[in-house]
């Protein structure tokens, strides 16, 4: 410790200045340049975080991103797409048994918030809407799933054909638990994930049994 | 750059006349976000909830595996963990298996959806039979709680959960109503023991245990013909007059098979084909 018996502060030096809190920078979020902007601006912004959640999902890496800024949107977009490609053709009432549009959206969105109820009730420290937000993201994979489904779909009938599907929607589904897993599993007491994950795994279960069993 | 609040009065004046200063939208928000929060604090408090979930993975397996093994101990109430996660998580399992096998049976609901109707049967159960035996048990001077007879009757279904999972594959009669008399069996001795060991008069335990065992045992037969193809078969030897009882009546099958039901008409076949071979020894 010799050396710091020399250190000394010289007069010119100020001693003083502000404080900052880190609370300030959400206060600037409110300055009045967000709202000058354009429409374009702020949609290309949007859009652009949207994107961004999307490629998270895609390569699951565990980063803060989704939790972070949650929203909504991509959760939106997934459902109703996911929602009008279920839907069968209202012509025949015979088979009204076939998830509707109304149906898969309920599901979805009832079961996203049971999950989060369920784990915030275990002892999760994730908020409500972050929740939300990662497992309607992690739907990403089975909304393409389905997309390809419906294209193989357009070929022949077959066991073949049902085999590949069945392929398809099971690595997306396995895909879907990951990346939920990923983001979600770091918010519980490192004893219970696997409680907290089984719900999770129920929820995509249903959502790729929809998908699987959808004919056109 | 750590600024105190400019004030905005003096140079935002341009941003329109009806938007106030920079320090109003703030107050206005933090005005608004208080008066939400406690609203949702006092609405939305699921921390009543937060004791029953309480709970490890190893206690959920081993309550899990408890649920099929009845104790033969009636002199000395017998301990029910009061827990909700477990029941919730069976229950929604069964919905799910109940999806299942309505999917693949081609079942249709006509007022309504498939969803729908698996949510109502299944919750429907849980909450309104747990609610019909304790109002029972009340009558009956029985010692339970009400979050003890859903605890209860949630690890019930966990025997209803494999039956089905087994019996919507497998389409088989004779395996269906073993499974039925022994894992349904199973679940509902485990429940009736527990209950006779809190309720005291042979009367009382007679009608707390006989209500609970049957209709645990008819709802598991209620899942399994409700929604399956087999009461197809069944609804026919009824009304045929010359065909002997408990005999499956041939179906018109489709020229073309969906694919979704190749791995179990497959699987079907093979089962079949060995019972004819055995009973044929």
């Amino acid at each position: 410790f010799a050396g710091l018996s020399d250190i000394s502060i010289s007069q010119d030096i100020p001693v003083e200045g502000e404080i900052t809190i880190p609370m300030r920078s959400r206060i600037r979020e409110f300055d009045s340049s967000t709202l000058n902007e354009s429409v374009q601006n702020t949609i290309m912004r949007d859009l652009k975080a949207v994107g961004k959640k999307f490629m998270h999902v895609l390569y699951p890496r565990k980063s803060n991103t989704l939790l972070r800024d949650w929203d909504l949107w991509g959760p939106l977009v997934l459902c109703v797409t996911l929602a009008l490609m279920l839907q069968r053709g209202s012509a025949d009432s015979e088979n009204d048994g076939g998830p509707q549009f109304a149906e898969v959206f309920v599901i979805i969105w009832f079961g996203a918030v049971t999950i989060t109820l369920n784990s915030k009730l275990l002892g999760g420290n994730i908020s409500f809407f972050q929740s939300l937000c990662v497992l309607g993201y992690c739907i990403l994979p089975l909304t393409v799933a389905l997309l390809v489904c419906r294209l193989v779909l357009l070929a022949k009938p077959g066991p073949i054909n049902f085999i590949v599907r069945l392929f398809v929607v099971i690595m997306m589904f396995a895909w879907s638990i990951v990346a939920s897993t990923a983001f979600l599993a770091d918010s519980q007491p490192p004893n219970r994930k696997a409680l907290a994950v089984y719900p999770v795994f129920l929820f995509y279960f249903v959502i790729s049994w929809m998908i699987l069993t959808f004919t056109p | 750059m750590a600024t105190t609040a400019t004030p905005a009065g003096g140079s935002r004046n341009g941003t329109g006349p009806e938007w106030g200063g920079f320090e109003e939208n703030i107050q206005m928000w933090q005005a608004g976000k208080r008066q939400a929060s406690r609203a949702f604090s006092l609405y939305a408090n699921i921390d009543i909830l937060r004791p029953y979930f309480d709970v490890e993975p190893a206690q959920v397996r081993s309550r899990l595996l408890e649920s099929m093994i009845p104790i033969k101990m009636v002199n000395f109430p017998q301990k029910i963990a009061g827990e909700l996660y477990g029941p919730l998580m069976l229950v929604f399992t069964l919905v799910a298996i109940l999806l299942h096998g309505m999917k693949t049976s081609d079942t249709i609901i006509r007022e309504g959806t498939l969803m729908g109707t698996a949510i109502g049967t299944c919750f429907g159960y849980w909450l309104g039979v747990s609610s019909f035996i304790y109002f029972l048990a009340y009558l009956c001077n029985a010692q339970i709680t009400m979050l003890q007879m859903l605890a209860l009757l949630g690890y019930g279904l966990f025997g209803h959960c494999i039956v089905l999972l087994i019996t919507y594959n497998i389409h088989l009669h004779a395996l269906f109503y073993l499974f039925w008399l022994l894992v349904g069996g199973l679940s509902t001795l485990r429940m009736v023991a527990v209950l006779v060991s809190r309720t005291v008069g042979p009367t009382q335990r007679l009608l707390l245990c006989g209500t609970l065992a049957a209709l645990h045992m008819l709802f598991l037969l209620y899942l399994h013909f409700a929604y399956h193809k087999v009461v197809e078969g069944i609804l026919d030897t009824l009304e045929g007059p010359n065909i002997p009882p408990m005999q499956r009546v041939p179906r018109d099958i489709p020229a073309i098979l969906p694919a979704v039901r190749l791995p179990a008409t497959v699987l079907n076949t093979t089962v079949k084909a060995v019972e004819v071979t055995l009973r044929s020894h």
